[in-house]
């Protein structure tokens, strides 16, 4: 188990009614949000479990939204977030999938486009008391919180991809807490997500970037 | 400095000679980079949440998503008031700010969970009454709330604090727990004595199950949470008293959570029993999803 803060248990400061359907839904969208930048055009979410049953009468629904607007879970606008996103020319669907039933009880699907036509499907779980996994992007398993700041790089499974964004890391003096690898198979797409707990430059993208065999880096900043 | 359980947790405030909010913020700026002023100061926010979430049911009137809950801590004042209230000022404003956090939160409105959303009256309930009635100051309040997260970290640290995986007790219980060690502390106690409190709540909670109607946060999360700070004002004046309690709060945590995970699935958050499944809990279930 991670640290648990005094402020775990004295917190989240939340919109309500629940910490796990409200205020960690929430901050999945927002972490979604994070990831992909940019102007979003268009979401999707898909709803499972719990999530799928209940999420109108704990306002899942406008907490999502209000991640993708860039609300965190404190934030009263919340309450508002149906009316906010169509005054911000966001397209919003709700979908529900309760066929699937090997998924954790509070999972949110959320495929995102943005006005820089990049798309991206992020899945996450809320995990009770308002703490949140990301468990999948795109078509891979990954795992990350978002209690941490996170480089995401989304690579070929080549030789030498993790030494040259450790070595990016280590040149811009940026201390990794965890780094993780996740891949769809051997040689196809890779992910590294490396956790830190202070701020990244975002000049480390650039120059993450500039490796042949990157096909996109994120920054989740906390 | 850290901890991992109450007997842990006791030794340090005796080697140290300090009382367990104490503990608690040394605990957490040695475990993070935060200073003392960026932490008391995080939880000054906290508390003028609760004040705020308190306060703002009586002026306003809130309508919760379901329509269940509402109106109930106004009510509660005027009875008050009125002077009709039959458990007297403490208890009666301790119910009335509990209820009131729980109106503020089923309407979306803005709360701390502690340790949970469903569970978000019974700390400020209790500490603000305390407040209210002995003219403490903020500073009293906000000792209390660290000491209110040191009991509630070793039960989330050590079984849990979802009505998911243990039922009510883990949420009011936890809570109820949390309120009676800050309640013993502000009120002079020492930290065996805090413990003794959150024993004794988490004991007389043991078994209660997560039954939501509708699978909301309104009934009976709503009255459990005006159960769990009576509770817990009847646990700090017995510790307070110099009972000491006959289970050690660790033992007391172990096994709410053995409880807890022998609590059927039908019990834990799930909407399938308990009041959500009587006649009445299915009909309004229906009325809400299908009007």
């Amino acid at each position: 188990m991670g640290f648990i803060s005094v402020f775990d248990v004295i917190g989240p400061n939340m919109v309500g009614p629940s910490s796990s359907h409200t205020a960690g839904a929430a901050s999945i969208a927002l972490l979604a949000r994070k990831m992909i930048g940019g102007n979003i055009k268009k979401v999707v979410f898909t709803l499972y479990g719990s999530f799928a049953k209940t999420y109108r009468g704990h306002g899942t629904d406008r907490a999502l939204l209000g991640g993708i607007l860039g609300f965190d879970t404190d934030n009263l606008n919340i309450k508002d977030s149906f009316e906010l996103a169509k005054e911000a020319g966001i397209e919003y669907e709700f979908k529900t999938n309760e066929k699937e039933t090997e998924v954790h009880p509070n999972t949110v699907d959320i495929e995102l486009w943005n006005d820089e036509d990049l798309s991206l499907t992020v899945r996450g779980e809320s995990r009770g008391g308002g703490k949140v996994m990301i468990t999948r992007i795109n078509e891979v398993e990954v795992e990350f919180t978002g209690e941490y700041s996170a480089l995401i790089t989304i690579h070929k499974d080549k030789p030498g991809v993790v030494a040259n964004i450790t070595k990016c890391l280590s040149d811009c003096n940026v201390n990794i807490a965890f780094m993780r690898l996740f891949r769809e198979d051997k040689g196809a797409t890779a992910y590294s997500i490396v956790e830190s707990d202070e701020k990244i430059p975002k000049k480390v993208l650039d120059e993450i970037k500039e490796n042949q065999y990157v096909q996109n880096v994120m920054l989740v900043q906390i | 400095m850290d901890f991992k359980d109450g007997v842990s947790l006791l030794a340090l405030c005796e080697q140290n000679q300090m009382k367990i909010s104490d503990v608690m913020r040394e605990r957490e700026i040695s475990m993070t980079d935060a200073s003392l002023e960026e932490i008391n100061e995080r939880m000054a926010k906290a508390l003028s949440i609760m004040q705020d979430a308190v306060h703002k049911p009586l002026s306003e009137p809130l309508s919760s998503i379901g329509g269940l809950i509402g109106g109930e801590a106004s009510k509660l004042r005027q009875m008050r008031r009125g002077g009709k209230s039959i458990c007297g000022t403490i208890l009666s404003k301790s119910i009335t700010h509990a209820m009131a956090v729980l109106e503020v939160n089923a309407s979306m409105g803005l709360i701390v969970a502690a340790p949970t959303a469903g569970s978000a009256g019974v700390v400020p309930g209790l500490l603000l009454a305390l407040q209210e009635e002995y003219s403490l100051s903020d500073e009293h309040l906000i000792d209390g709330l660290f000491t209110a997260g040191a009991v509630g970290y070793l039960i989330m640290r050590n079984a849990t604090v979802a009505g998911a995986q243990a039922g009510c007790q883990a949420e009011v219980g936890a809570a109820s727990a949390m309120a009676a060690a800050a309640a013993v502390e502000i009120m002079g106690g020492t930290p065996a004595q805090c413990l003794n409190a959150a024993s004794t709540a988490i004991m007389n909670l043991l078994g209660l199950v997560c039954d939501p109607i509708a699978g909301l946060v309104e009934s009976p999360c709503q009255s459990r949470n005006a159960m769990g700070v009576s509770n817990a004002l009847c646990c700090a004046e017995i510790a307070l008293s110099g009972i000491e309690q006959a289970i050690p709060f660790d033992e007391m945590v172990e096994t709410m959570y053995k409880v807890g995970r022998s609590i059927p699935f039908e019990l834990r958050e799930t909407a399938l029993g308990g009041c959500a499944a009587t006649a009445t809990g299915c009909q309004k279930t229906c009325q809400i999803f299908h009007s």
